[in-house]
């Protein structure tokens, strides 16, 4: 008996929902078996992960403050990867905005007013934006790969955190800590939800989500956006200008992540510390890909992947599980549903070998790519059936 | 004197070269099969623990290269079987072999943070390998003579081999390379393979070598820069090797402008420079003359599925 792979007619909708729900509990059956193999009580363990956080009501309120960043930033990363624009480097534009937010905070800490929290927003989103503005430019201008050189300049940022926080910006009465001063009650965000820790940066995350769902499924940007993506060939034919989505694909994901980053320095931070960089950018990536590059679907990612982080916590004290665990679990997350993937332009068949009367459907027409742009195109895949040996 | 920092200015040069240019030669020939994994600083990572601790566990340094190589191998079959089999994304894939990496590695070193091993012992008599000037051409460590060695023959390999001409074929047209019988996809995953096991090298390089001692995140970003090396070199070899080099003269500025207490540059910013260096070199490689240009083999990045 085989399992045989057969293109689709036409990629299956019912997989394209379905399989990031088959990744995520393929991921934990996974992980009950990494987890005991290291010795320690898997079953517990992906309690811990996946359940705890959600089944203790007291939680939720740390799931939304963990989400809303991931959701923002991979918000701006799907609208980029959907047109094959790969800003890999929104770490370093979620540093550096909220670096250029901080540094309106320091400017205006012995003030008061209530325009000095937007003005540390529109500094964030500004830093983010002429962070990814470089790659823009490279790419455009000279044609430099954006993947080497948006990730390049994450680790600059990061090295510009660390020179802002032990040098200029430091705390003037830290006791010599590296870490800026606390942000004054003008400077930060304020709760949406009384006596949480929820702030505005939650609901502006579920806000532009809708937004860009708007965008990208109903107006004339949104439906290039789409084209450059899928068919670079008839973009072009259609006056679609390549290097204007560079531009423009890449300025908002570096706002968006500037966004997050000076919600995330103003809300749960407060202050700008070397310990900002938590890595939000490159989780972001498994969001937009769980969340099919689709902005409800990122919602629903960035809610899974924020349980993973509360999880992570949790297993951290419960069962002495490593912190580190929770990067590896994210990884497998995305190395399965890139598995699983195939089912949207497959379908699975098992086949006994005896049965040669079968007819051939090798008639099918181009199966036709997945809407997402997650893969890259000119797959010669209106070839007949493929087999794999199962 | 001047002579004594001239000789530890080079072998600081040819040391931090030298895990980028083993990691760079394995990715250069994966992208000649026009294949392009950007999990090599994952791989890296997963090379770098596993050497660590298998020279911790065992004392046996050559028994850590070798479980380097295979862990390497091993995490890029990951990669090899999404992208070659299941055609999944390349850069997605790539990147998720990265995250898992950073992960993995972390998890696997939890034990081994602060301890040490003691390194890769001198191939040349001690005469030689610890004389004053003779350690400059006789000091190093194996790996690199290893790396000069693999360049040497990664450019034969690919120039003069049967072997070498069939994966340029396929990385070049897939599609031509297929209907005249090669296995585009058993290449592929060889090429792949191949690019891991180096990978695993360079990171052993950095827990065995550089540092021997565990540490997260040790290779610190090393396996980008010889991905956007392999983009330097217009994938040769040879020049791979001046471009690592290359390299190596710009980490080694800033360990010696650490080391000489020069303070004009804060230390962060001497740290910015080899990130800083390879966007500049990639520009430049960008507006050099066409020809340079369109050097990336045809096929990159493009997933492939046979006829039946």
């Amino acid at each position: 008996m085989r399992l045989r792979l057969e293109p689709r007619r036409e990629a299956s909708r019912a997989m394209l929902y379905g399989t990031p729900v088959l990744a995520v509990a393929l991921t934990v059956l996974a992980g009950i078996l990494i987890f005991s193999l290291m010795g320690y009580d898997g079953l517990a363990a992906i309690y811990q992960i996946f359940v705890a956080p959600i089944a203790d009501p007291y939680r939720w309120q740390d799931l939304f403050v963990k989400a809303a960043p991931l959701i923002t930033i991979a918000l701006g990363l799907a609208i980029g990867f959907r047109a094959n624009v790969w800003n890999i480097g929104a770490e370093g534009q979620y540093i550096v905005g909220a670096l250029a937010g901080t540094g309106v905070a320091l400017a205006t800490w012995d003030m008061q007013g209530y325009w000095i929290l937007p003005a540390m927003v529109a500094a964030g989103i500004l830093g983010g934006l002429l962070w990814a503005a470089i790659p823009a430019f490279l790419k455009t201008r000279f044609n430099v790969n954006e993947i080497l050189t948006s990730l390049m300049l994450t680790y600059v940022a990061v090295q510009l955190l660390y020179y802002l926080m032990r040098g200029p910006w430091r705390d003037p009465e830290g006791y010599g800590f590296p870490q800026t001063r606390l942000f004054s009650e003008w400077q930060t965000l304020p709760t949406v939800v009384q006596g949480t820790l929820v702030h505005l940066g939650v609901p502006v995350a579920f806000f532009l989500a809708i937004a860009v769902w708007i965008v990208l499924s109903r107006t004339v940007t949104g439906f290039q956006v789409r084209v450059v993506g899928l068919a670079p060939q008839a973009a072009r034919y259609g006056g679609f200008s390549a290097r204007g989505t560079v531009w423009l694909t890449l300025l908002t994901s570096g706002a968006f992540a500037g966004l997050a980053g000076i919600f995330e320095a103003a809300g749960p931070f407060q202050q700008m510390t070397p310990q900002f960089s938590v890595n939000y950018g490159f989780t972001a990536i498994i969001v937009a890909f769980l969340g099919r590059l689709h902005p409800l679907g990122i919602v629903l990612a960035g809610m899974v992947l924020a349980v993973s982080y509360v999880g992570g916590e949790n297993a951290q004290t419960a069962l002495g599980l490593p912190y580190a665990a929770t990067g590896m679990f994210q990884a497998m997350m995305l190395f399965f549903l890139l598995a699983v993937d195939i089912l949207v332009r497959y379908r699975l068949r098992v086949v006994v070998p005896a049965d040669l009367s079968r007819p051939v459907e090798a008639r099918h027409p181009p199966a036709r790519q997945a809407e997402t742009g997650a893969h890259v195109s000119s797959t010669p895949i209106d070839k007949q059936r493929e087999s794999l040996s199962a | 004197m001047t002579t004594a920092i001239l000789i530890s200015i080079i072998m600081t040069l040819v040391g931090a070269a030298t895990p980028i240019l083993l990691a760079a030669l394995g990715e250069l020939v994966v992208e000649k099969s026009g294949v392009l994994n950007l999990g090599l600083e994952g791989m890296m990572l997963i090379g770098a623990v596993t050497a660590f601790g298998v020279t911790f566990t065992t004392g046996s340094a050559s028994l850590g290269l070798v479980a380097a190589m295979a862990a390497g191998a091993a995490a890029s079959m990951i990669f090899a079987f999404l992208t070659l089999t299941l055609t999944a994304n390349q850069v997605a894939t790539g990147l998720a072999l990265t995250i898992f990496g950073i992960g993995l590695s972390s998890l696997i070193g939890q034990n081994f943070v602060g301890r040490t091993v003691s390194g890769l012992e001198h191939i040349f008599p001690a005469a030689l390998a610890d004389d004053p000037i003779g350690r400059v051409v006789f000091g190093y460590s194996p790996l690199v003579y290893l790396s000069l060695v693999m360049t040497a023959f990664v450019a034969w390999f690919l120039t003069r081999s049967r072997a070498g001409l069939i994966l340029r074929a396929i990385g070049e047209s897939d599609e031509a390379a297929h209907s005249i019988g090669y296995s585009v996809i058993r290449v592929r995953y060889l090429a792949v393979a191949f690019g891991g096991a180096m990978a695993g090298l360079g990171g052993a390089y950095y827990s065995l070598v550089m540092t021997p001692m565990w540490a997260d995140r040790l290779t610190a970003g090393r396996g980008w820069i010889a991905l956007a090396l392999v983009v330097f070199a217009s994938w040769r070899p040879l020049r791979l090797l001046g471009g690592a080099y290359l390299f190596g003269a710009v980490m080694t500025l800033e360990l010696h402008a650490k080391a000489a207490g020069i303070n004009i540059v804060p230390p962060e910013f001497l740290a910015m420079l080899p990130y800083l260096a390879t966007i500049v070199v990639l520009t430049l490689i960008s507006i050099a003359p066409s020809g340079r240009r369109n050097a990336a083999p045809a096929c990159l990045g493009k997933p492939f599925r046979a006829t039946g």
